[in-house]
């Protein structure tokens, strides 16, 4: 303030807006203040974690996460070769992967032809059915556990990467199916006749046209569907044993919690590390996404 | 199957999706698009529905119909009920904190330059696992001041305007000092001018001994005033209590206070390095003499977050953490599609800026709050994966939730698959208006 009122004093004509701007500046500060406040509360956890994480075994169970802070020479990456060598945490990893790549590919696939068919074909009952979709969108899959546990045991899948890849495709599809109809309903009609004039298929438009001009609602709904199977916990700790992703394998270690963090904090941060990366790399779509799903 | 019927390509010319002469080719054609979602959500969806509905009447292995016992056990038992009584709370505090705060959020970040920055900070717990998220802020909620982060910075907070007693641990050594309900330690006899003080006190850790101390002395009656001494009343090999004896040692630094018969503070005095002290031209007439509180104050031992009373508020707060990000940036979009003109002629009628936000501001948002509130509201019924992380085994029960029930019921142990079908078909009814509410919401916009 002392700034603008003596730069006013020299050139009056110019500095009214500097004063005005300084004195904005100022006025928000409260704001500026509060919202540092909060980001660095909201970043806290999170840094906890990892700092956690870099303590050796023998420190982790008994100092605080600050501490390293003013001792960084206590910091190790100890624990990650660790759970690397670990072989339950190693093949959790690998098994989360094959889960979220295949309980993303596939939902996506079968969406994107339903999506096309409540989009762009005729056929009876078709706004009825896409209702029922919506229904769907809704039911706890609770309501699934116990029937796909007796029908998985039946088929002898139980226990399997497919048997969950499957679970997840089918309820990520009423998110999708919505999401996707929704975006194909707004590709322009004549480009669809224009084709269809041409005498292509609706297979060859599906995979010419609509993907292709489908492309960023698919990219959100991929890394949803990525994070939702990617994050999951209760499907695999219901239709699952040995088939352990990586929180289930957390999970099993919890209840030793507070004599094993030199396990569990690498093991946490490396499950939020690859959605965070994710989420990261794909702001925009993943925001995108989001709004397309709840605000319409 | 649907490959066939999709791949079997219709030769051209598709005619206007009405038109007579292709309608039963184009219906095959839809079905081949829709036959794999079909499949998944009859298998999956549909069929398990109907089945957990069925299930719920029968008993635990499925074989005997029980009609309505289960739901009977789920209103009665006193895990369940615990868990529904928990679940009202989920639904009535997080929906309502949660958008309130992302609406504050978002017209914070409004006015400054790098909200991108706080919104990404705000909205990265999204993307992360409820699992992940919980088992974080069970590292934060560690009760150990050294290790819990939140207790650290509340002890940091406490130990400024309430630092921990020199002698936390005493306890008096005889029966003749009695701890009062202040937490001061107090003579039970009083004393007239002429007498003498013991102060005997023991379970003082070698370590908690000043430096300074010496043998404690034996207090000599003066005449008008009281004479006292604080000591260690303990003798390695034995001793009697209520004793000043060689080898005990005094206790410097202490104040000791002596208070009227009304309990009023007449005079304080600090205890020399051989334990003594000394009250001088006291008046006739009985006195106490007692250590005052603030001596035996407890170091600050943090706040139990994850006991059997506090968990549920404690995952409430980290269940917050992961979707204040959510509901800000859904409201700063809605926030940013309100036009600015609208807003410009409220302030320009005159309208404050509190009046523009609550008139003009809040209610053209409305229909964006009640989406963020709707969403939640869905998630926080079925809450399960961050009370799992967060709750230690022991106050599971405490922190139920009707999610949680669901899965302790049928897979964590109980394996009683009708009763935990019940549970889900409970759950399911509770969304049911929900569902309602969002087929109203897409009718009225097609």
């Amino acid at each position: 303030m002392t700034a603008a009122t003596t730069d006013a004093g020299h050139a009056p004509v110019l500095e009214e807006s500097t004063a005005t701007k300084i004195l904005r500046v100022l006025g928000k500060a409260p704001i500026q203040i509060l919202l540092v406040f909060v980001g660095l509360l909201w970043l806290v956890p999170t840094i906890g974690l990892f700092l956690t994480s870099l303590f050796a075994a023998e420190d982790v169970n008994n100092l605080g996460w600050w501490q390293i802070l003013t001792k960084p020479s206590l910091a190790t990456f100890e624990n990650y070769q660790a759970i690397y060598h670990n072989e339950s945490i190693r093949s959790a990893i690998f098994t989360t992967i094959w889960i979220s790549v295949g309980g993303t590919v596939l939902p996506i696939v079968v969406a994107a032809l339903a999506g096309y068919a409540f989009a762009w074909l005729d056929f009876p009952g078709r706004d009825w059915l896409f209702l029922l979709v919506i229904a769907m969108l809704v039911v706890p899959l609770q309501m699934a556990l116990i029937p796909m546990f007796s029908l998985y045991s039946t088929l002898g899948i139980f226990d399997t990467k497919l048997s969950l890849i499957l679970f997840h495709t089918a309820f990520g599809l009423p998110f999708a199916i919505f999401l996707l109809r929704n975006f194909f309903i707004g590709i322009p009609k004549e480009l669809l006749e224009a084709a269809r004039i041409d005498g292509a298929s609706e297979l060859r438009i599906f995979v010419r046209l609509i993907l292709p001009l489908g492309l960023p609602a698919i990219a959100s709904l991929a890394i949803f569907q990525f994070l939702w199977t990617w994050n999951d916990l209760i499907v695999a700790l219901s239709l699952a044993r040995d088939t352990q992703p990586i929180t289930v394998a957390i999970f099993s270690q919890l209840r030793q919690f507070g004599s094993n963090l030199e396990l569990i904090a690498p093991a946490a941060f490396v499950s939020l590390a690859i959605p965070l990366a994710v989420f990261f790399a794909f702001q925009r779509y993943f925001v995108q996404g989001l709004l397309a799903g709840s605000v319409k | 199957m649907s490959g066939a019927s999709v791949t079997a390509e219709p030769p051209v010319r598709e005619a206007p999706p009405s038109a007579q002469p292709g309608k039963w080719r184009n219906y095959a054609i839809a079905a081949g698009f829709l036959a794999p979602a079909v499949f998944f959500l009859g298998i999956w969806i549909v069929y398990p529905t109907v089945k957990t509905v069925f299930r719920s009447f029968y008993g635990r292995d499925g074989s005997d119909f029980v009609g309505f016992d289960n739901y009977k056990t789920l209103f009665s038992s006193e895990t369940l009920v615990k868990a529904i009584e928990n679940n009202a709370i989920w639904v009535a505090v997080v929906p309502a904190a949660v958008t309130a705060l992302g609406l504050i959020f978002a017209v914070m970040t409004e006015r400054v330059r790098w909200s991108v920055a706080f919104k990404t900070v705000v909205f990265m717990p999204m993307a992360v696992s409820a699992f992940a998220a919980g088992v974080t802020w069970r590292i934060m909620y560690q009760q150990d001041p050294d290790r819990g982060a939140i207790n650290a910075g509340l002890s940091a907070v406490k130990g400024v305007f309430s630092p921990t007693g020199v002698l936390s641990e005493a306890a008096p050594s005889t029966e003749a000092v009695k701890q009062q309900p202040s937490g001061a330690l107090e003579l039970v006899k009083p004393l007239q001018p002429g007498g003498v003080a013991l102060l005997g006190l023991t379970r003082i850790p070698s370590a908690d001994v000043p430096v300074s101390a010496k043998q404690a002395a034996q207090p000599q009656s003066t005449a008008g005033g009281i004479a006292g001494v604080v000591w260690r009343d303990f003798k390695p090999g034995g001793g009697t209590a209520g004793k000043v004896e060689p080898e005990e040692v005094g206790l410097p630094g202490v104040t000791v206070e002596l208070r009227d018969s009304s309990g009023g503070k007449v005079q304080s005095a600090t205890s020399g390095d051989d334990g003594s002290f000394v009250f001088d031209n006291v008046a006739s007439g009985s006195y106490n003499v007692d250590i005052g509180a603030s001596t035996f104050a407890q170091p600050y031992g943090g706040v139990s977050w994850l006991s059997a009373r506090l968990i549920t508020p404690s995952i409430i707060i980290s269940y917050i953490w992961i979707w204040a990000g959510f509901a800000m940036v859904v409201i700063a979009a809605g926030l940013s599609a309100i036009p600015r003109d609208v807003l410009e002629a409220a302030r320009t009628d005159g309208g404050t800026e509190w009046q523009v936000f609550r008139r003009v501001t809040v209610p053209l948002l409305a229909p964006v709050l009640s989406v963020v509130f709707i969403t939640l509201l869905i998630n926080v019924l079925k809450v399960f994966d961050i009370v799992l992380a967060v709750a230690p085994q022991s106050v599971q029960d405490d922190a139920n939730v009707i999610a949680l029930a669901m899965w302790r019921t049928s897979f964590g142990g109980v394996s009683d698959f009708g009763l935990g079908s019940a549970i889900a078909v409970f759950l399911f009814l509770l969304v049911i208006p929900i569902l309602a509410l969002n087929i109203r919401r897409f009718q009225r916009e097609t």
